[in-house]
């Protein structure tokens, strides 16, 4: 099929962006997203032009490396599916695909389509753990969990940290993100002896990044490509006004 | 030189507990004095990194990625295994390490795997004290299931995702280290060349991926936890930009390869569609727990569904080949990857694949379908439903089990397993060869470790399905934060190592001299069409099958590419910028490298054994025929110079233990 992209294209963070049209005459439905592009890239690299410049690398859904605005959603049309994931079937002949990088200001436009997402990192850095050092954990059969208990806690661990949620969002909030890392600890028995102090730690950070504050739209679960659900806000919220309450750092 | 494997004496079972005793340790307060630098954040990476930080000494890490949470250990799907025998089935740490040597063809050291098998059962405590959320059973205790090559149900596992969970567990402890300063963290930097002074590994260069600037970090010690070299096939199941340079680089600067022809053929992967594909899709080895592979018995049948006049639902029983089952009924579907992915191959061989290129089998779930479904429909009281019911009541079984695996195939083939069977075909997956380590994990580079899959110790010739897991781990939290002390116990008197000293100078302008090599080529053709090209030789000539003749071909032709690539490749862009052409360019040039001496290897081992199979060495019945009076050792490479052979030396592998045997799954 013949395509028309208008992909971002902005030599680094400093300079000024725009996009830029490409057409592509002989696209294969079965190829991914990210191959589509590579077969551009190859073309711009013949021509002596510089390729675009994107993240990816496991292409299998689940570093959450690849990201991209596809059409003014991140990740593109499908639910539930990264960029890496979706294939060019999804499309059709004569269509005009946009691309575009995340948008937010927590996120700066590195070259490209390539944002900085280190935030995320800090606001993980500032909480999202369990202080237990190697070796000093008990017998792994020593604390049951509840089956279900366990299973809403691996739904909230599933995230990928590939930062869609900000970029869906129209105030960019790392609410779902932050609040998956919270969910998942709080739930556990293991993660519930810091949840206090977790909570406090990562929503300061996540204030301090520059990211928005949530006003219930939920583009985030929408757009989130391992389904994780605004639950967690709600969950966030809660742990955070009682930590807020009863915890003894205040 | 006689290479020495160092395991220590004594009854199997005690040497490591014993070992672990007297090693030297770093007292805290000289710990403080002491930086180690960590590559690569993996499952190896991460753990080190995090381990030896909270122990008190300086860490430096380095990823590529933008985050150490992108690392390709994320994507390992089916599990971890451990020797907890929960499941009471008569498991034990002897029989891990047994299964583990057996499935590794007799060509691990039984020394280093019997300590695998025994930390494993404090991997699983670790990691669910992070807060892995492992799969439970109603009573709240964890889960298990079986993988290939083992007869007891010993993998622990996260759904279909238990490698990312792992390492976010991993990460996290990393991020507390992080953020209380014992571990600095250096993302988007990417090692291209190791410093040694004095013999010793005492640093890095290290390219910073957004600048292009080049870096030299200094250290006590460097740890390599860098992955394997699977890229070499160019399509492979790793991720794109997993690589081989901080290894081969320190090859070049006297560390060893041992090894380098064990690579792994993983047996289930989504088949290739087309020439502009860029990776391949592994689905986990735990759906050989219910699904069932299968051709068609005769070629018309499979002709048929090749031109897409027939599809596998048009084929009755009778007329189906189940092939694993027949020719391993004890071990059936869950024979190891080495064995099923050959198996497979001989199937296409003879005309019977399933797919357009005639390069697929069946993994077929129907029967566990209709299994779970009745079994679903009897434990919730329902009788006399009907065949339709007990379908949607075992698809829904499947998808707890597997639903992931499941989305993942559709999205990737556009067909719906549960109605159709998965098609699957052989594909590169791990690298069991890796830098030569003593039982420290020490290469033979003084002050060098390497960690993980990066190195070669515990798999033999066949690593089996989740036990990558398990390695990473073992070797991060609890091998590599004790043996580290043999080195550096001799080393708390020596001061901060000098970044600005004349061998960091000369390494930095070395890689400077390589990049502006390769950036001034100016040729014509992409460095992405030569890794191609170099996967092609690769896998026709020292893939699923190996002979002499080939690999002679192979050689010869690798060498002409390589010296093609330095006349006509063409790398856009500039060295002093955000660059992945040149990031990859400088990757490719050591695949050329390392595939060259992958074949020397394959060449020199004259025998077949788990993952290399030589044609010339196999029995009547076509299975692999190893030579244990001749190769039972592991080849360690050490190069000589560009256009040099290199040497190979000999670490003859002692069994005190095991007694050799033909590997049977019969």
């Amino acid at each position: 099929m013949k395509l028309t992209l208008k992909v971002w294209r902005q030599k680094d963070g400093q300079a000024k962006g725009k996009l830029e049209t490409y057409v592509l005459d002989d696209v294969n439905s079965h190829m991914s997203f990210l191959e589509m592009l590579d077969v551009l890239n190859e073309q711009l690299i013949a021509k002596r032009e510089e390729p675009i410049a994107f993240e990816h690398d496991c292409r299998e859904g689940i570093c959450g490396t690849c990201s991209l605005v596809i059409n003014g959603q991140p990740h593109g049309p499908m639910q539930k599916t990264t960029t890496c994931q979706l294939h060019m079937r999804h499309f059709n002949d004569g269509d005009t695909i946009v691309i575009e990088p995340y948008r937010a200001v927590a996120f700066p436009v590195l070259k490209d389509l390539v944002v900085d997402r280190a935030a995320l990192d800090r606001i993980i850095q500032a909480g999202g753990f369990v202080s237990v050092s190697t070796g000093q954990a008990q017998d792994a059969n020593a604390i049951p969990v509840e089956k279900d208990q366990a299973s809403h806690a691996f739904d909230a661990a599933a995230c990928i940290g590939c930062g869609a949620c900000i970029a869906a969002c129209p105030n960019s909030s790392a609410m779902l993100f932050t609040s998956a890392k919270v969910s998942h600890l709080a739930l556990l028995p293991q993660g519930k002896v810091e949840a206090k102090r977790r909570v406090l730690n990562m929503v300061k950070q996540m204030d301090l990044e520059g990211f928005g504050n949530c006003s219930n739209i939920t583009a985030c679960e929408a757009e989130c490509p391992k389904g994780i659900s605004v639950e967690n806000i709600a969950r966030m919220n809660r742990e955070y006004l009682s930590a807020s309450f009863t915890s003894e750092e205040l | 030189m006689k290479l020495d494997g160092k395991v220590p004496a004594g009854p199997l079972a005690e040497k490591w507990t014993k070992y672990r005793s007297t090693i030297p340790l770093v007292a805290p307060n000289n710990k403080r004095r002491i930086d180690i630098i960590v590559v690569g954040s993996g499952l190896a990476g991460a753990s080190a990194a995090a381990t030896l930080g909270e122990l008190g000494y300086n860490v430096k890490c380095f990823t590529f990625h933008d985050s150490p949470r992108r690392a390709h250990s994320i994507a390992a799907q089916g599990g971890i295994n451990a020797a907890k025998n929960y499941r009471n089935d008569g498991d034990s740490v002897y029989r891990l390490f047994y299964d583990t040597i057996k499935g590794g063809d007799y060509r691990s050291r039984e020394g280093n795997v019997h300590r695998l098998a025994e930390v494993s059962t404090s991997i699983i405590d670790q990691a669910v004290a992070q807060g892995v959320p492992f799969a439970r059973e109603y009573g709240g205790l964890l889960d298990n299931r079986s993988f290939g090559g083992v007869q007891v149900s010993r993998t622990f596992y996260a759904r279909g995702q238990t490698g990312q969970q792992l390492l976010i567990g991993a990460y996290q402890s990393l991020s507390r280290q992080i953020s209380l300063g014992s571990v600095e963290m250096f993302n988007r930097h990417e090692m291209i060349d190791l410093v040694k002074v004095d013999g010793k590994a005492r640093g890095i260069i290290a390219r910073n991926l957004l600048t292009g600037e080049l870096e030299r970090h200094a250290a006590h010690t460097v740890v390599l936890a860098t992955g394997g070299y699977g890229n070499v096939f160019y399509l492979s199941t790793n991720a794109m930009m997993c690589n081989v340079t901080a290894a081969w680089r320190s090859v070049r600067r006297g560390a060893y390869m041992a090894n380098p022809c064990f690579t792994q053929i993983h047996p289930t992967c989504i088949p290739q569609s087309g020439e502009y594909q860029s990776k391949l899709t592994l689905m986990s080895e735990s759906l050989r727990n219910d699904g069932r592979v299968w051709v068609p018995k005769n070629q018309e049948d499979a002709k048929a569904i090749r031109e897409g006049r027939k599809t596998a639902l048009d084929i009755p029983e009778d007329q189906r080949d189940y092939f694993l089952e027949r020719r391993y009924p004890a071990f059936g579907n869950l024979v190891p990857r080495d064995v099923a992915s050959r198996a497979a191959k001989v199937a296409c061989d003879e005309g019977l694949g399933v797919a357009p290129t005639g390069l697929a089998v069946f993994l077929d779930f129907s029967a566990a379908i209709e299994r779970y479904g009745k079994s679903k429909a009897h434990a919730t009281g329902l009788h006399d439903v009907s065949a339709d019911k007990i379908r949607e009541l075992g698809e829904a079984v499947v998808e707890e089990k597997y639903g992931n695996l499941f989305e993942m195939y559709e999205k990737i083939t556009g067909e719906n397993p549960y109605k159709l069977p998965m098609k699957i075909y052989p594909a590169v997956h791990y690298t069991m060869g890796g830098l030569w380590v003593d039982y420290n994990l020490m290469t033979n580079v003084p002050g060098l470790f390497a960690a993980g899959e990066c190195n070669f110790s515990d798999h033999g010739a066949n690593r089996l399905g989740a036990s990558a897991l398990m390695q990473g781990l073992a070797d991060g939290y609890f091998v590599l934060p004790y043996t580290i002390g043999t080195f550096l116990a001799d080393d708390i008197r020596t001061p901060r190592i000098d970044p600005n000293g004349p061998e960091f100078m000369k390494a930095e302008q070395e890689t400077r001299d390589r990049i502006q090599q390769l950036m001034s080529v100016g040729g014509k053709q992409s460095v992405e069409s030569f890794h191609r090209r170099l996967g092609k030789i690769m896998w026709d000539y020292c893939g699923m099958s190996r002979n002499a003749d080939g690999l002679k071909t192979a050689r010869k032709m690798i060498r002409e590419l390589r010296a093609e690539f330095y006349q006509d490749v063409f790398v856009p862009g500039s060295a002093n910028d955000f660059n992945p052409e040149l990031e990859k360019a400088l990757r490719v040039a050591d695949f050329l490298e390392m595939g060259e001496l992958m074949i020397l290897d394959a060449l020199d081992r004259q025998e077949s054994c788990g993952g290399h199979f030589r044609e010339e060495y196999q029995t009547p019945e076509g299975e692999a025929l190893r030579d244990d009076a001749n190769f039972a050792y592991v080849s360690a490479w050490e190069y000589k110079g560009w256009e040099e052979e290199p040497e190979l030396h000999k670490e003859e592998l002692v069994f005190e233990n095991v007694e050799l045997k033909t590997r049977s799954y019969k």
